[in-house]
C-alpha cells in the first residue's frame, strides 16, 4: 500500500517514559476518525537522540520535527497538518518559520555539529522491519563481504578503516578480529557485548533499540572473517524494549535467509542467539561476560589466555561492543579511506555519547572524533541551565575521571582524555555545575564499584571498601591529616594489583577528582566545609538576619543553649557550640534558618 | 476464597517446562532462572532445589548464581515495585534524597519490602530516561522530573488505588 504520509514516533526508552505510545494510540484513533487511516502511515522509531524535547515524532514528505508533544496536541497535528497540510509552527523543533520545515532544525546546535555513522538509522526506519533496513542499504554490506571479499580482505579493510573499540579500552578492531581469525578450531563465537554498564549511559541501548539489524549485520560478518557460525548477544535484562526488538529482527533475519545456513547462497552459516544478563556490572568485563554466558557466577579470570585464543566454552572467541559493530556495515560500504577521513589522528571515525547532568540538552549525541568539550557542552548540549558554572565533565563512568573547565577546549578523543587522568569509555557523560561536589562524586562512584566487585580478589574486595570508607569519614566532617594520602597510596595498590579492569580502573574516579580537584578534598578535612553545599554533616546551620523576628523559640529549643541574642532582634548560632540537630530549623515559623 | 494449593501445582507443572525447555543447551541455568523468577516473583530455596535437581547441578551452585546477580532475588517483591534509578545523571540531579524519602515514608531499605507486601524499593542504574532525571519507575510506570515534594503524592496515589480496588472487592463480595 502507498501511503502520501509517515509520522515517525520515537519509541525510544527516554520518549516511551514520556508517554509517546499514548501519542500513536490517540492518533491511530483520529486516523481512523477522520477516514484517513489507510492514506497516513505510523512508524515507531529508534530514539532521535533529543530525549529532553521528547517526546518528538517527525512527519514526512515535510520532514516536520515536532517536538514536546502532547496528547493534547494530537488532535491539532491530525486536523491542521495530516488532513490539511498546514503546519503545526507552534511544536516545530528549532525555527518556527523556517521556510523549508525540514530545515526547521538545521540550525539547533543539537544537531547542527553531529555526525551520524553508529546511529544512521536511528529514529529514521522502524526498527521492527526489517524491509525498511533493507531499503537503508541494510545487509548489502554482509551479501558484499561473503560473496565478493575473502575472510581476509574484510579484516584488512577494518583494519585499515582505523576503528577501534567504542565498549572503553579502545583497541583496533582489525587486530582483535586478525587474532581471532589465526586460531586454528573446530568451533569459534562472535559475541556482543551489549551489557552497557556504566551506570550513567545508554548508547548501546538506543542502538539496539533503533537499529537492531545493523548489530546483527556485522556480526555474521564478523563470524565469516573469522570463521564462526555461532554468535551471542549478551544484553542487560533491565533493558526489556532492547530484547523484544532483537528478538524480532533475529527472527525475520532468519526469515529472509540472513541468518542461518548458507547465507546467499554460499557455505557460510551463521546462527545468533540473546543471552540476558542479570545485573552484575563486572559481566560487561569480557572475560566475566563470557564466564557468565556459560550459566556460572560472572567472574572474571586472568588475561592471558585472551578470549580471541580460548574464550567461550574454551573456544576462540571475538567479543566487540555494539556500538563497534554498528559502524561495520558502513565501513564496508563507503570504504575505510572514507571512515578514516573521519576523526584525529589516532582516533577515527565518530563517538555516540550520552550526555546527562546538569545541561539542557540531554540526550543522545554522536560527534566526529576531535570534537572540543566545548562545542558538546554549549554548542550541543545548549549549556548549563539556571545560569550556573559549568563545573566538570565526566566520562568513562565508573573507570573513568573529570574533565574541568580549563580543559574545556580539548578535543576529544582516547588519547587526549587519557593523558588528562579520564577515559573514553563507553560513552557516558555527565555535566557537573558549581552545586555538585566532586568528594561526594568520587564516592558516588566508589560506592558503585564496592557494590560491584565480584569479590575474586582481594585488591579490589578489600581495597575499594576501605577507600569509601575514608571518603565516608571525610564527607561527614571526620575525616583526619593524611587521609588523602592513604587514599592515593590504596589507590595506587589497587591499580597494581587487582584482577580485572573493573579493580584497576576503580580508583580513578577519586585521583582524577584530587588531581582537579585537591581544594575541595582539603576543604572538607581541614576546615570540615563542603564548598558546593552537599555534603549534609559539614553545612552549618546559619540564621538569615533579614528573616529573624527575634522571636527566641528557637533559642528556647536549643538543647545546648548556642543560640543567644535580644528578644526582637535578630538570633545568632555559636557554631562551636552546635550540635547541627536540626531542632531550632525546625522549630522556626519564618524559615530564617538555613543551612550552608 | 481460600486457596487450595491447585495454583502451586500449576506453578511447579510451568517450572518443570521451563527446565525441560532448556536442558539441553548449554548455559541453561541463567536463563532457567530467569523465567522462574517471573513465574514466582522471587526463587525461594525450594525452586531452587527444583532447578538444581531438574539441571542436574548441585544446589550450592544454584544458590552461587542467585546470590551472585542482583536481579535475582531471594524475597518475594512487592506489588507495587519501586525503582529508583541512582544512575550518574539522576544522582547528580538529586535521586539520593528522592531515594531516601522513600525509603523514610515506606520505612523499608533497598531490597526490602513492606509488612503488607504492597511495596518494594530497590536502587537501579540507568534506565536510559536520563533526559528526565531523576527517575524512579514503580512497575511499568515511569515517574521523571522528580522533586522530594513529589514523593509522597506519588506513593498516596498507589494506596488509594489499592484501597479503592478492595473497596470494590468488598462491594462485589456483599
Ligand atoms: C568492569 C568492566 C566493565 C565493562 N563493561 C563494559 C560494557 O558494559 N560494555 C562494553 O562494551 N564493554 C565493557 N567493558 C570492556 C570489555 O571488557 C571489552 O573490552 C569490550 O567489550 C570489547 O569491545 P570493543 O573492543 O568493541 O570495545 C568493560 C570492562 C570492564 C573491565
Ligand atoms: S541515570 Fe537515571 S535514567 Fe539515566
Amino acid at each position: 500500500m502507498i501511503y502520501r504520509s509517515h509520522v515517525l514516533v520515537c519509541n525510544g526508552t527516554g520518549c516511551v517514559s514520556s508517554k509517546s505510545p499514548d501519542l500513536m494510540a490517540k492518533m491511530e484513533e483520529l486516523l481512523v476518525a477522520n477516514g484517513i487511516e489507510n492514506e497516513v502511515k505510523i512508524i515507531k522509531t529508534g530514539c532521535f537522540g533529543l530525549c529532553e524535547k521528547g517526546p518528538i515524532l517527525v512527519i514526512y514528505p515535510e520532514g516536520a520535527t515536532y517536538c514536546n508533544v502532547s496528547v493534547d496536541d494530537i488532535e491539532e497535528i491530525v486536523n491542521e497538518h495530516l488532513v490539511k497540510g498546514r503546519i503545526v509552527k507552534r511544536l516545530l523543533l528549532g525555527d518556527k518559520e523556517a521556510e523549508d520545515v525540514s530545515k526547521s532544525r538545521d540550525n539547533v546546535g543539537f544537531f547542527a555539529k553531529q555526525k551520524r555513522i553508529a546511529l544512521r538509522n536511528c529514529g529514521v526506519i522502524n526498527p521492527e522491519n526489517i524491509e525498511e533496513y533493507i531499503a537503508h542499504d541494510g545487509y548489502l554490506a554482509l551479501a558484499k563481504a561473503v560473496t565478493e571479499m575473502t575472510p581476509a580482505e574484510v579484516i584488512a579493510e577494518i583494519t585499515k578503516s582505523g576503528l577501534r573499540g567504542r565498549g572503553g579500552a579502545g583497541f583496533p578492531v582489525g587486530r582483535k578480529w586478525q587474532f581471532a581469525a589465526q586460531e586454528v578450531s573446530d568451533q569459534k563465537y562472535v559475541c556482543c557485548n551489549a551489557d552497557e554498564g556504566d551506570p550513567g549511559a545508554f548508547m548501546d541501548r538506543s542502538i539496539l533499540e533503533g537499529d537492531p539489524h545493523s548489530v546483527i549485520e556485522a556480526m555474521a560478518i564478523a563470524g565469516y572473517a573469522i570463521g564462526a557460525n555461532q554468535g551471542y548477544i549478551y544484553v542487560r535484562a533491565e533493558y526489556p524494549i532492547a530484547v523484544e526488538r532483537l528478538n524480532i529482527a533475529i527472527k525475520q533475519a532468519h526469515e529472509y535467509g540472513l541468518l542461518g545456513k548458507n547465507i546467499f547462497n554460499t557455505d557460510f552459516s551463521f546462527n545468533l542467539e540473546l543471552r540476558l544478563g542479570a545485573g552484575a556490572f563486572v559481566c560487561g568485563e569480557e572475560t566475566a561476560l563470557m564466564t557468565s554466558i556459560e550459566g556460572n557466577r560472572g567472574e572474571p579470570r586472568t588475561r592471558p589466555p585472551f578470549p580471541a585464543v580460548k574464550g567461550l566454552w574454551g573456544k576462540p572467541t571475538l567479543l566487540n561492543n555494539v556500538e563497534t559493530y554498528a559502524n561495520i556495515p558502513v565501513i564496508l560500504l563507503k570504504g575505510a579511506d572514507w571512515f578514516s577521513s573521519i576523526g584525529t589522528e589516532k582516533s577515527k571515525g565518530t563517538k555516540v555519547f550520552a550526555i546527562g547532568g546538569k545541561i539542557h540538552n540531554t540526550g543522545l549525541v554522536e560527534i566526529p572524533m576531535g570534537t572540543t568539550l566545548r562545542e558538546v557542552v554549549y554548542d550541543i548540549g545548549g549549556g548549563i541551565p539556571n545560569g550556573k558554572k559549568f563545573k566538570a565533565a565526566q566520562t568513562g563512568g565508573p573507570s573513568g575521571g573529570c574533565i574541568p573547565a580549563d580543559h574545556l577546549d580539548i578535543p576529544i578523543d582516547y588519547d587526549n582524555l587519557l593523558e588528562i587522568g579520564s577515559m573514553m569509555g563507553s560513552g557516558g557523560m555527565i555535566i557537573m555545575d558549581e552545586d555538585t561536589c566532586m568528594v561526594d562524586i568520587a564516592k558516588f562512584f566508589l560506592e558503585f564499584t564496592v557494590d560491584e566487585s565480584c569479590g575474586k580478589c582481594p585488591p579490589c574486595r578489600i581495597g575499594t571498601k576501605r577507600m569509601l570508607e575514608i571518603l565516608d569519614r571525610i564527607t561527614q566532617g571526620k575525616g583526619e591529616e593524611g587521609d588523602i594520602e592513604k587514599l592515593e597510596a590504596l589507590a595506587e595498590s589497587i591499580n597494581k594489583g587487582a584482577l580485572c579492569g573493573l579493580g584497576q580502573t576503580a580508583p580513578n574516579p577519586v585521583l582524577s577528582t584530587l588531581k582537579f580537584f585537591r581544594d575541595e578534598y582539603e576543604a572538607h578535612v581541614k576546615d570540615k566545609k563542603c564548598p558546593a553545599g552537599v555534603c549534609t554533616a559539614l553545612l552549618n546551620y546559619v540564621i538569615i538576619a533579614d528573616k529573624c523576628k527575634g522571636c527566641s523559640l528557637c533559642a528556647r529549643k536549643c538543647p545546648v543553649n548556642a543560640i543567644s541574642g535580644e528578644v526582637k532582634k535578630p538570633y545568632v548560632i555559636d557554631q562551636d557550640k552546635c550540635i547541627k540537630c536540626g531542632v531550632c530549623m525546625e522549630s522556626c515559623k519564618f524559615a530564617a534558618i538555613e543551612k550552608k | 476464597m481460600s486457596c487450595t494449593g491447585c495454583c502451586a501445582d500449576n506453578k511447579l507443572k510451568e517450572l518443570e517446562k521451563i527446565i525441560e525447555k532448556y536442558k539441553d543447551i548449554r548455559g541453561a541455568l541463567i536463563p532457567v532462572l530467569h523465567e522462574a523468577q517471573e513465574l514466582y516473583g522471587y526463587l525461594p530455596l525450594s525452586v531452587q532445589k527444583k532447578i538444581a535437581e531438574g539441571l542436574n547441578i548441585p544446589l550450592s551452585e544454584v544458590y552461587g548464581v542467585v546470590t551472585f546477580y542482583t536481579q535475582f532475588s531471594l524475597n518475594p517483591k512487592g506489588k507495587y515495585k519501586i525503582s529508583v534509578c541512582l544512575g550518574t545523571a539522576c544522582y547528580v540531579k538529586g535521586a539520593g534524597e528522592i531515594y531516601d524519602k522513600i525509603s523514610e515514608i515506606l520505612n523499608i531499605k533497598s531490597g526490602e519490602c513492606t509488612p503488607d507486601g504492597l511495596f518494594s524499593l530497590d536502587a537501579c542504574r540507568c534506565i536510559g530516561a536520563c533526559g528526565l532525571a531523576p527517575v524512579i519507575t514503580i512497575n511499568e510506570d515511569v515517574h521523571g522530573r522528580l522533586t522530594v515534594d513529589d514523593v509522597p503524592g506519588i506513593i498516596q496515589k498507589y494506596i488509594d488505588k489499592e484501597k479503592e480496588a478492595k473497596d470494590q472487592e468488598k462491594l462485589v463480595e456483599a
